[in-house]
């Protein structure tokens, strides 16, 4: 340690650490680590790049490589598939930045009350736009929310069954199957061709009492929105099974909430509400239930409530029905909980609060029929078919294209468009699929461009 | 009036380090539903064009019950009231920017650069969609790659991940590979238990447990690990794996480590390290080199990346070359021309730990941070977290009630120490909990530890290298007077906070299912009588399994 004290490492100063090793009493650092034994330790400094030697020339060669992309949010860009290009309010990004919250933890409700509060705040906000009860502390995406939701509805049920529709991220369903994996068979809801969304002549004759849950989602993976919740809900629960709904909160400003249709857990992920592109790394995942002792003791997540303090004209915090957790019972505990994504939370509640009744109501009417047109303009063009037209959209919608798609969106790339996603995000097409996302962020004029680009392109 | 050159604060190191005469902030700011105020709004969203809206109006059929015709029932608040409230809860919560925030021992709560956060508002990451193609997002991947180099260096093992956005997701991960490990060898059946240590992370045993494995967890005997023979006592053909943390949450580094991964190997079983507890180890000994298979480390822990509020994180995977075929994909992979793109996951590969490619934002900082630092840089701060906590520990041991626990004479500890404060409790009636109660009074942040309470009245001290030598004689003189109080006046203590944000809270309510209230929604039905009338929906049958309830148990 001859080396000057890096700005980060204050006491590596030779003059502070001499005097900190004569309080302890020992004559080098290099004593503190005697537990280690000579076979364990490394005998040759880290093979790593010089460090820069200013905050400057860091900051000079990182902005360098991310200037060595071209983000598709500069772009005229209709890419989907699960991460969403929204409008993030200024005061979103301000308080998410907000050094007490940004550096904070797991804190007490003491030193951190306003970190439970904001939290309290976020799970309230959910609670009433998904007219539920119970919205846990965020877990870490929409996957890990509806894979934790399955995994709830055979615990709640005994049963060994889930069906998932056949209309599915790859990925999702991936995360979902190896979660389920020697818990329950999973099964597959064949979707209706003309729209995307569940077969229920098929479901009712795989519902059976072996069925634990069935998973729909609304919007689905194509953007298609499920019109007959309330009958899937119906069949699910005739024959005993739990009803997961896989949803988007912000399109619930325009859709019916899937709780109010008979959906018994709710889940889905927070990216579209305030959290941005950030390559898909921004999250949170969301699961609501029913205020009923026998779907909160499957929550694995930790729940905060309004509690009182001694002075009635305040209000603290506290968690519910903590023994729940693995942090109260280890492996006895419902699944695990760790670090995962409360400044997703805190984000969202500042960006739901921001918006509004008549915000979101605004934004889920302008996102539907942004995307019903550009639906209309792309059916139009010969060589480009719109195949689950037949159902109401949000927000995306899969399309089939004369041509590969990579080349497609090659030539679309020569406007400044950035095309769909490719066939592998739609596996239920396949071939010359792609999904196209379209939100309040798009212009009428950018989906024009779109139709005139591809009209083009297919020309 | 004090006279101006009687201002003693400003002058000798002695002021500098007494306990502050702080207080929180105090808002009492109501819950967001109070500022609730008809025609106020936060922000206009784009709006759709008249005519595509009223398209959209004639083809949506009347009545549709998909369709909802109402507003969901969030406050209406202006744009300035939206901020003011949310920088006020955001004042009354002290992160470690703020706070010598070392008494929330096991999180590593170190300095994030703030040269950080601008980087991530880049537009190059902030406004980059996962499914780019890989030739518009070469800088990203690099990044990605050769972060994943760095951990690889540091550890000692072949191949990084960095999907998981948890520590405890990159745990589960590593449970997932390890059952695909044994049964790609027709082993899976016959592995059907995984041993951990009594020490390690919650996680590790509960994540074993949901990826359906029976737990075996040792106790850690007087030297504060476990040892080799207590690892083969209980090391057989059904045994899948070993998750362990090392130094273990006390602190103290298990010098049989190496042998016990060898006693592992040879009954077929897989050695998982939980590498949470790294930043004393940086540069000074490697997982790979100990011969682990895989393991994980925390990027909100070591490497710098802000913990915000508990996430979103960032989990790196370790492997070993023998189950790097076993990570989730896509691999970030260079072509022959240098170039940068996405290998499809192999047949080996278990599901993805993340939907797109990970904490993106977090990979930077952590790579920004090894960039800042270098080699030298790292073991600089490895040493000065041991340094820092040998400091605290030879401090603590001049004030009276308190004890390290499972060190032996000459056996130093290397991050972090459990202390017990049985001693105290015993003389006062004062537990460690609410020593934390009066550390917020201070404007410090002081947590027990893990459940069980293995250790009695447990606190864990993991100083870190961000704090200055002054800082940790202010956390020190603190609990010192903390104590002392505790002895003087321990009802006082037992009433404390009285400097903070709120008054102490009764959780008993929030225990059981009548009276708790999870959100203002359960509060309005629960005790102002306003529920809305709950929809039909799953109830339990004859048939459905009845499960006891555990005993109720509480965060501290």
């Amino acid at each position: 340690m001859s080396a000057p004290a890096h700005p980060y490492v204050p006491n590596a100063a030779p003059q502070v650490r001499d005097a900190m090793l004569r309080a302890i009493g020992v004559g080098s650092v290099e004593e503190l680590y005697g537990t280690i034994p000579p076979e364990l330790r490394l005998k040759r400094p880290l093979n790593l790049p010089a460090p820069f030697a200013s905050e400057h020339e860091l900051r000079r060669h990182v902005t360098g490589l991310l200037a060595d992309t071209m983000p598709a949010g500069r772009t005229v860009s209709f890419l989907g598939a699960g991460t969403y290009q929204h409008d993030v309010p200024e005061i979103c990004r301000e308080v998410a930045h907000r050094a007490e919250f940004l550096t904070d933890y797991a804190g007490e409700p003491y030193e951190d009350h306003g970190r439970w509060q904001a939290l309290f705040e976020y799970t309230s906000l959910m609670a009433e736009l998904l007219e539920m009860d119970v919205v846990s502390i965020p877990t870490y995406d929409g996957f890990q929310a509806a894979a934790t939701a399955l995994r709830m509805s055979v615990r709640l049920t005994g049963r060994r069954v889930v069906l998932l529709p056949q209309v599915l991220n790859p990925r999702k369903r991936a995360r979902l199957e190896a979660f389920l994996d020697g818990f329950a068979q999973v099964e597959q809801v064949p979707c209706d061709p003309a729209t995307g969304t569940a077969d229920l002549d098929a479901l009712g004759q795989l519902l059976d009492k072996q069925v634990a849950g069935v998973y729909v989602e609304t919007p689905n993976a194509v953007g298609a929105i499920e019109t007959q919740l309330d009958a899937i809900a119906h069949l699910a629960h005739r024959q005993g099974a739990v009803l997961v709904a896989g949803t988007e909160p912000l399109a619930l400003g325009y859709l019916t909430p899937p709780a109010r249709q008979g959906a018994d857990i709710v889940c889905g992920d927070l990216q579209a509400l305030g959290l941005g592109l950030a390559f898909g790394g921004a999250r949170g995942g969301f699961i609501a239930v029913h205020d009923e002792p026998q779907f909160v003791f499957e929550l694995p997540t930790r729940l905060f409530g309004l509690a009182p303090t001694t002075h009635a004209d305040e209000i603290g915090f506290a968690d519910v029905a903590y023994e729940r957790t693995s942090l109260a019972r280890r492996e006895e505990g419902v699944e695990w909980v760790g670090t995962a994504a409360a400044l997703s939370g805190i984000t969202a509640a500042v960006y739901l609060s921001l918006l509004g009744p008549d915000g979101l109501a605004e934004l889920g009417e302008a996102v539907a029929a942004l995307t019903a047109y550009t639906m209309d303009q792309l059916a139009a063009i010969p060589g480009v078919e719109v195949p689950f037209g037949a159902a109401p959209h949000w927000r995306e919608f899969a399309v089939r294209y004369r041509a590969p798609v990579a080349t497609v969106n090659r030539l679309l790339r020569h406007h400044g468009i950035t095309g769909g996603s490719g066939p592998e995000e739609v596996p239920a097409l396949g071939g010359n699929a792609s999904l196209l996302a379209v939100t309040e962020v798009h212009s009428k004029a950018d989906i024009d461009l779109l139709a005139s680009a591809l009209r083009g392109v297919m020309a | 009036m004090t006279r101006p050159a009687d201002m003693r604060r400003l002058t000798g190191a002695a002021a500098v380090s007494a306990p502050r005469n702080y207080h929180a902030a105090r808002w009492n700011e109501p819950l967001i539903f109070a500022l609730d105020a008809p025609g106020q709004r936060g922000v206009i969203p784009p709006a759709a064009p008249v005519e595509l809206r009223q398209r959209l109006a004639d083809s949506t059929p009347p009545q549709a019950p998909w369709r909802r015709t109402d507003q969901p029932n969030l406050p209406r608040v202006a744009q300035p009231q939206v901020l003011r409230h949310f920088l006020r809860l955001s004042q009354e919560a002290l992160g470690a920017d703020l706070n010598v925030d070392i008494g929330q021992g096991t999180c590593t709560m170190k300095y994030s650069p703030k040269v950080h956060e601008a980087l991530v508002a880049e537009p190059g990451l902030a406004e980059a969609h996962p499914l780019q193609p890989a030739e518009t997002v070469q800088g990203l991947l690099r990044i990605l790659s050769e972060l994943e180099g760095y951990l690889a260096e540091i550890t000692g093992m072949d191949a990084v991940c960095l999907q998981p956005g948890g520590g405890s997701l990159a745990i589960f991960t590593n449970v997932q590979m390890v059952q695909a490990y044994h049964r790609s060898r027709g082993d899976g059946d016959q592995r059907s238990e995984v041993i951990t240590t009594a020490f390690s992370h919650p996680s590790n045993a509960a994540a074993a447990r949901t990826a359906g494995y029976r737990v075996v967890t040792l106790p850690v005997g007087q030297k504060g690990y476990v040892t080799l023979d207590a690892f083969k006592e209980v090391l057989t053909a059904r045994t899948a794996a070993i998750l362990v943390t090392n130094p273990e949450d006390t602190g103290v580094f298990n010098p049989d480590m190496g042998r016990i991964v060898a006693a592992t190997h040879a009954v077929g079983a897989l050695a998982v390290y939980d590498q949470a507890n790294a930043n004393g180890l940086l540069g000074v000994t490697r997982a790979g080199d100990a011969g682990f298979d895989l393991g994980q480390l925390n990027l909100h822990k070591t490497f710098s990346t802000p913990h915000a509020s508990g996430g979103p994180a960032s989990g790196a995977i370790l492997a070993s070359r023998a189950l790097a075929p076993f990570l989730p994909g896509p691999r970030v992979a260079r072509d022959a021309l240098g170039r940068f793109r996405w290998e499809p996951a192999g047949p080996l590969a278990v599901a993805p730990a993340h939907p797109a490619h990970g904490v993106m934002a977090n990979v930077v900082r952590a790579y920004a941070w090894i960039r800042a630092l270098g080699a030298e840089g790292l073991l600089q701060v490895s040493h000065t977290a041991v340094l820092n906590n040998n400091y605290v520990l030879a401090q603590l041991a001049k004030v009276d009630g308190v004890a390290p626990s499972f060190l032996r004479p000459g056996a130093r500890p290397i991050e972090q120490v459990r202390y017990s404060w049985a001693e105290l409790a015993a003389e006062t009636g004062v537990t460690s909990a609410e020593l934390g109660q009066r550390m917020a009074d201070y404007g410090l942040h002081y947590w027990t530890s893990h459940h069980p309470y293995l250790v009695p009245e447990p606190a864990t001290i993991e100083p870190t290298e961000s704090y200055s030598k002054a800082e940790l004689d202010e956390f020190v003189a603190a609990l010192k007077l903390t104590a002392r109080e505790a002895r003087v006046n321990p009802k006082g203590i037992q009433a404390a906070p009285q400097r903070s944000s709120v008054h102490q809270i009764d959780p008993e309510a929030m225990s059981d299912p009548d009276t708790w209230a999870t959100s203002w929604r359960a509060y309005r039905r629960k005790y102002l009588s306003q529920g809305e009338a709950v929809p039909e929906h799953w109830r339990p049958g004859p048939d459905t399994p009845k499960k006891p309830r555990p005993p109720k148990a509480f965060h501290r």
